[in-house]
């Protein structure tokens, strides 16, 4: 088995807020990023995939596959966005980097049995850096 | 415990199987099958895993690893064409991860015991790289 890690890279604004809370108990939780008009990040998302090197072509994976379907699934729906208001889940769901994890995982793995359809090389974590001083990571999925 | 170095070599390559046409090529390795070569900046970690000996406090002497990772890659890849100057990439496509197992096969015999080799990361860039622990490992140091 061996291990190829792609970074992706995607610039969005959010708010952190939940309407379960109130005004002073969101502000509270959330610090400054409960600043009513939002704000940005410049987000990096680490895709890994696992699998054996194909002999002939010496690849685990076909890049412009992996890059194709993560661009167009994902990096494409949320880069230059307000997630909050351009990306549905995030209209009853808060955007903290580890929601937007969760989703990015969820859409991945809907698609990548069609991506990948002889089941190599498996989806094998997932990291989104929000800035260089925080991240979160998943890591194992399959 | 895990112990990291990281070194940093210079080499050009061109990703093209010969069992493949050249349209082949181009549509499987895009910009990377180009035929007289691209080069990158690759940067190397290489991982041990043992205990802090207790006499010297070390897992290994840093100044003996950087040697060893000198020898076996740098001074043979640093600034050359794979394709054409490192074996055995005169007839294995210089990907990424093919180059990462080389590495690993260079650098194995060194660690026979303890610290054993744990791990090998190669970024080919930023934004790309792979992660090789041996035959039996499950591919990524974060375990």
């Amino acid at each position: 088995m061996i291990r190829l890690t792609r970074r992706y890279r995607f610039s969005a604004s959010h708010r952190l807020h939940t309407s379960a809370l109130s005004e002073s108990e969101n502000q509270a939780l959330y610090g400054k990023c409960n600043n009513p008009y939002g704000h940005g990040h410049n987000y990096i998302l680490e895709v890994s995939v696992a699998g054996p090197i194909d002999e002939q072509s010496g690849l685990v994976a076909r890049l412009e596959t992996l890059d194709t379907l993560v661009q167009s699934r994902l990096i494409g729906t949320l880069d230059h966005r307000n997630l909050n208001y351009d990306v549905p889940v995030f209209q009853s769901k808060v955007p903290t980097t580890e929601n937007l994890l969760e989703e990015a995982r969820r859409v991945l793995s809907a698609e990548w049995a069609s991506a990948f359809p002889n089941g190599r090389p498996l989806l094998a974590g997932m990291r989104l850096l929000e800035t260089n001083r925080n991240s979160v990571e998943l890591t194992t999925l399959s | 415990m895990l112990i990291t170095r990281r070194v940093e070599f210079s080499a050009s390559h061109v990703c093209a199987s010969a069992a493949l046409s050249a349209e082949e090529n181009r549509a499987l390795y895009g910009a990377a099958a180009n035929p007289n070569g691209h080069g990158h900046n690759y940067i190397l970690e290489v991982t041990l895993d043992g205990e802090p000996d207790r006499t010297t406090g070390m897992v290994f002497d840093l100044k003996n690893l950087k040697e060893i990772l000198n020898d076996e890659v740098v001074y043979p890849m640093d600034h050359r064409f794979l394709n054409h100057e490192v074996p055995p990439f005169d007839r294995v496509v210089p990907t990424t991860e093919n180059l990462a197992v080389e590495i690993w096969r260079r650098i194995h015999p060194h660690f026979p015991a303890s610290p054993r080799l744990h791990n090998v990361r190669l970024y080919e860039t930023e934004d790309l790289f792979v992660d090789y622990g041996g035959e039996g490992g499950q591919g990524g140091a974060r375990e």
